[in-house]
């Protein structure tokens, strides 16, 4: 047998059933990893000691039923855990302790995962590189002084590097699907209303959604099989007759109409990328897909949209940080004067920046001009998806404009930093499920990811063709664990 | 459009952040910036486009009155930077 840690979800998940390994001697493996990889700075709080005492708990009384028995899993910090500091990689929520847990992650645990602990994000999951986080900069396994993506950056980082077998992340604009790209990982976005928000820290409320990250397309369907439900408690949640993703995963996508849109083919693309997305249409032609040029007219429209509507949402969802209820608070000499200083002590650059720009966009005399008018452009991309979706099935991209950059190259343009998500944001406005797969490399050895986009609620297309390219692909991650001593 | 100093103070006031006025020079120059890059929106014609305000097409759901959580008042002031037995607690509102 390979190296505990080494195994993907579904491996481990059959040993621990076939009792070749026990739930105890998984946590240990990866609590092992995890301590020698400090350098990678993934984790912002660890929880070991409890995932080995329950652990041993569950060896002591299995249940084998279980979809993830007795699996340990880091999470990131954006879900609220019972009892386990919740940061969202925010000064203002350092000592925060939530006191319930987020529908995704109670998921995980009543089907017998167990919390190894929160791993790093970009500050309230704003960014692209995990650099706005208050616990600082996190490493990608692939190359030191990388960045591992964002902003499920800490997830990505610590799912390359083998410290957890999978992980959740959430993705607001890309924040799964670029991670799992730059770390040459599978991140999966499902539709709008699939996995339930409740507990999760808000950033973009119309935009937000959780979605698993893992090694190969398969653990995806099962993690995706365990987090998506439909939830009271999220008025967005929609209740829809959900798949067995893992049980119906196929490699017959044999006639399934793949579209290609042009519009996708931006200026100032590498080479590398272009060249990356023809060997992914020929992968799957291979596969007995059938390949459709389409067009998504609006696309170039995508960013500058996203760029009013989440800092709009954010600087709503933010407006509760004020000091009072929880978190941080600076001692001011009136109430205001202490909202103020609690705020400006309390959140980072990139948050402040964010929040500026949604009060401009809201504030009265400028609200049609800008917020109104967003959300209008966004109901022409969306159109342009329902168009294209009356011919196709499923829509091939590249996941990013480029490979992984080195840390600090972006970080003081922040429109340069928003540009690599150019192709992940649609998905977020039209609100449709979105796969990144690890699809090659570029000239210095750093992973490149193809993005399948699928149907409203039809993650199991999308899963298929993922799965389906993945053994033509047949991509290996070359870590060489450079972080350890 | 250009987004001056006088601007973003009033923003960060709207938004109850302090600023200092470096830091507030700075913010200025990134929101131009920003602003320029989201000015394409202009060259679309969108009078008769019906604004997307919500991508689940549901309407939001009723339901009935009623409790669901026992007493949690401890829970819920746990987390308080500053509270007595039953309060938060605030910089005095009422001279």
């Amino acid at each position: 047998m390979n190296e505990i840690t080494s195994l993907s979800l579904f491996e481990l998940i059959k040993n621990i059933k076939e009792k070749k390994i026990s739930s105890n001697e998984v946590a240990k493996s990866f609590i092992d990893r995890s301590e020698k990889s400090k350098k990678l700075n993934a984790y912002v709080t660890e929880n070991f000691e409890n995932c080995l005492k329950l652990s041993k708990e569950f060896d002591n009384k299995p249940n084998f039923d279980l979809k993830l028995p007795g699996i340990p899993i880091a999470v990131k910090d954006l879900f609220c855990t019972n009892e386990v500091r919740t940061t969202a990689g925010s000064n203002i929520l350092n000592n925060f302790v939530p006191s319930y847990e987020s529908t995704v992650t109670q998921n995980i645990w009543n089907e017998g995962g167990i919390l190894l602990g929160k791993l790093n994000c970009d500050e309230f999951a704003m960014g692209s590189s995990n650099e706005t986080s208050f616990f600082g900069n996190v490493q990608n396994p692939i190359a030191k002084d990388l960045v591992p993506g964002g902003s499920s950056g800490g997830s990505s980082s610590a799912l390359a590097a083998n410290l957890t077998p999978v992980t959740i992340g959430t993705d607001t604009g890309g924040s799964i699907r670029q991670p799992a790209s730059f770390t040459g990982t599978v991140g999966l976005k499902p539709t709008y209303g699939s996995c339930s928000r409740y507990g999760i820290v808000a950033f973009a409320s119309s935009l937000d959604q959780a979605g698993p990250m893992s090694k190969d397309v398969k653990d995806s369907s099962i993690l995706l099989e365990v987090i998506s439900s439909f939830d009271k408690k999220d008025s967005t949640s929609i209740d829809f007759q959900r798949n067995n993703y893992s049980s119906e995963l196929t490699r017959n996508i044999k006639g399934i109409k793949i579209g290609i849109p042009k519009e996708y083919r931006v200026d100032g693309m590498p080479g590398e990328i272009e060249i990356l997305w023809k060997k992914g249409i020929e992968y799957a032609k291979d596969c007995g897909a059938e390949i459709i040029d389409i067009s998504l007219p609006h696309t170039s429209y995508a960013l500058p949209t996203y760029y009013i509507v989440a800092p709009a949402e954010a600087s709503s969802n933010l407006a509760r940080y004020d000091g009072v209820k929880y978190g941080l608070r600076s001692s001011g000499e009136s109430l205001i004067d202490m909202y103020e200083k609690t705020r400006s002590e309390g959140f980072g650059e990139e948050v402040k920046r964010r929040i500026m720009i949604g009060t401009y966009v809201l504030s009265s005399g400028y609200y049609d001009a800008y917020y109104l008018k967003a959300q209008k452009v966004r109901q022409l991309i969306k159109k342009d998806f329902d168009e294209a979706y009356n011919k196709v099935d499923a829509i091939l991209t590249p996941s990013t404009p480029s490979s992984a950059f080195k840390i600090g190259e972006k970080s003081n343009d922040p429109v340069s930093m928003y540009l690599n998500d150019i192709f992940t944001v649609p998905v977020n406005l039209a609100g449709l499920p979105g796969i990144s797969i690890p699809a090659g490399t570029d000239k210095n050895n750093y992973p490149l990811g193809l993005q399948i986009i699928g149907k409203p609620f039809d993650e199991q297309t999308v899963l298929n063709i993922a799965y389906s390219m993945e053994e033509k692909i047949n991509y290996k991650n070359n870590i060489t664990d450079w972080w350890m001593e | 459009m250009t987004i001056d100093l006088k601007t973003v103070k009033h923003i960060s006031k709207l938004a109850r952040i302090s600023l200092e006025v470096k830091k507030a020079e700075k913010l200025a120059d990134d929101m131009n910036s920003i602003f320029e890059f989201i000015e394409k929106l202009n060259e679309l014609k969108t009078d008769n486009v019906e604004p997307l305000t919500s991508i689940a097409e549901t309407t939001l759901r009723f339901r009935e009155d009623k409790i669901t959580s026992d007493n949690i008042r401890e829970k819920i002031l746990k987390n308080s930077p500053e509270k007595n037995d039953d309060f938060f607690v605030v910089p005095k509102v009422v001279e």
